[in-house]
């Protein structure tokens, strides 16, 4: 990757806690790289990992779904069915030769600028030194 | 275990079984593999107990899941009157995953299942089959492995149906003496209450059986160690999942890919224009049918818990893509990290429906 070039981050940010960690980023004017392509679900368990492969193999540098804390989960338990589900898709990432540097599952809460200012920075860091996602412009997918 | 010995072969003795269950009016119907016109052989459901000749239950051959059609016959309402369904292990297992996902119920089936030894592609020509039958079952009694038997059966440790209220003994058996019948359950004890045989004591498990399951083991460990899954990478998946012509066969015989509206098959998936332009600016070229290496990875990941290795998918590729031995040994990892075997218990939830609160804790931050 460049010097100056940014990866693509794909992030699935759940309404009540991720996405409003972001905002809460956003008014308290706190930097961090543009790299990130937010994507607003009703809860992290909407994402099927179909979705984060749909990202992954269309070229995202890095697949991010972020959600409540474990506990914290607006419908109770969806955060739990997302980890397990997460932990399927790495499994099969580990287990098929595919990097599991590029998706990453974080607990953002809605009082947690901050967080979301460092998992984006260190996510955005950590893709630098991966490199592009080669898939982006493999012809036979 | 209570069990009796029948001096036939194991398809005369499930005969004899079965006519007993029909003639005495336990079941109304059977459900088993047949032969039916010019050597072709189906699933049937039978009434009329002249065509009990022309049943071959335990014949190496699977046409289709027998799991999934029995979810077919169940998934609006369970069956009436009681039905005899004789099946393999791993379609009993497919079974009892979707009684899991609620697309079959269990009401009134009786269940007759064997040791398996395996079946043959159904793609093998008729005359290969009929030469290689006196090898196969040599070697269901041995435990030696046959090159022409589904990859997915060749390393199978799952090959006793733990679940079925009846049990035949085949593999580990000699089948031309005699062949022994165990009584699992109490409602298979029920169905057979009045039977003229003389009952005995006899285990399942045997040392002829570990012996099957070791070699099986050992012919997996090699099969997976040079598939070398991990060292595919996106190249490796493009090279194998290339030749995929996007015919979605593989999901259509899956027993547990049960999905009415599959989302692949839907319309978000079609490329249309806005997509393919997009697509075409970071690309310099699109392959067509597009997303074939991403239908598979899909499928994976909505199959990963409650794949049986059934073998299925890779009978029916139209181009030869070894999806089974891939996916029985990407989920086998899977359900290992669970602690979780698809088909083996109905009272054990599938991993994706449920929780704890404290695990996986690594997977997150």
């Amino acid at each position: 990757m460049k010097e100056n070039e940014l990866p693509r981050i794909i992030g699935f940010l759940c309404k009540w806690c991720s996405s409003a960690g972001a905002d809460l980023a956003g008014v308290s004017r706190l930097k961090m790289p543009a790299s990130l392509i937010p994507i607003r679900v009703m809860c992290s368990s909407r994402v099927d990992p179909v979705f984060v492969l749909k990202a992954f193999l269309g070229g995202a540098d890095g697949v991010l779904v972020a959600g409540c804390h474990p506990g914290d989960c607006h419908y109770q338990s969806g955060n739990y069915y997302t980890r397990r589900r997460f932990a399927l898709t790495k499994k099969i990432f580990e287990e098929l030769g595919l990097d599991t540097n590029r998706i990453r599952l974080s607990w953002i809460s809605a009082s947690e600028g901050h967080k979301f200012v460092n998992v984006v920075t260190e996510f955005t860091e950590n893709l630098k030194k991966i490199g592009k996602n080669p898939i982006e412009t493999e012809v036979f997918l | 275990m209570k069990s009796f010995k029948i001096p036939k072969s194991p398809d005369d003795t499930i005969k004899d079984i079965l006519l007993f269950l029909l003639e005495n009016k336990k079941v109304s119907s059977i459900f088993t593999l047949s032969k039916v016109h010019n050597n072709n052989y189906a699933y049937t459901l039978i009434t009329d107990k002249k065509l009990l000749n022309d049943i071959t239950p335990t014949f190496p051959l699977m046409p289709t899941n027998a799991g999934k059609m029995i979810s077919r016959l169940t998934m609006i309402e369970a069956v009436t009157s009681p039905v005899a369904v004789v099946l393999r292990p791993c379609e009993l297992r497919a079974l009892f995953e979707l009684v899991k996902l609620e697309q079959a119920k269990l009401d009134n089936l009786l269940f007759v299942s064997f040791t398996c030894g395996g079946v043959f592609p159904i793609k093998t020509k008729k005359d290969i089959l009929e030469n290689k039958l006196k090898k196969y079952w040599e070697n269901v009694k041995t435990g030696e492995d046959l090159q022409e038997l589904r990859e997915c059966c060749r390393i199978c440790e799952n090959f006793v149906p733990d679940n079925a209220d009846i049990i035949v003994q085949l593999a580990g058996n000699d089948i031309n003496k005699e062949t022994s019948v165990l009584i699992k359950t109490e409602k298979g004890a029920g169905f057979l209450k009045g039977i003229s045989n003389q009952f005995d004591e006899e285990n399942l498990e045997s040392a002829a059986l570990d012996t099957i399951r070791k070699k099986r083991k050992e012919k997996k460990q090699t099969t997976f160690a040079d598939l070398k899954t991990e060292d595919f990478g996106i190249e490796g998946l493009i090279n194998i999942f290339g030749r995929c012509i996007n015919c979605h066969a593989c999901s259509k015989v899956c027993p547990v890919c049960y999905c009415k509206l599959c989302y692949f098959e839907s319309a978000d998936s079609e490329l249309d224009p806005s997509t393919f332009e997009t697509e075409l600016k970071k690309r310099s070229a699109l392959r067509i049918p597009a997303d074939t290496v991403f239908y598979h990875l899909g499928r994976l990941t909505h199959i990963g818990f409650t794949c049986v290795g059934c073998g299925m998918c890779s009978d029916v590729c139209p181009t030869n893509i070894p999806i089974a031995t891939i996916f029985t040994k990407v989920s086998e990892r899977i359900q290992k990290a669970f602690e979780y075997m698809p088909g083996k218990d109905l009272e054990e939830k599938v991993p994706m429906a449920i929780f704890e609160m404290k695990e996986l804790e690594d997977v997150a931050d």
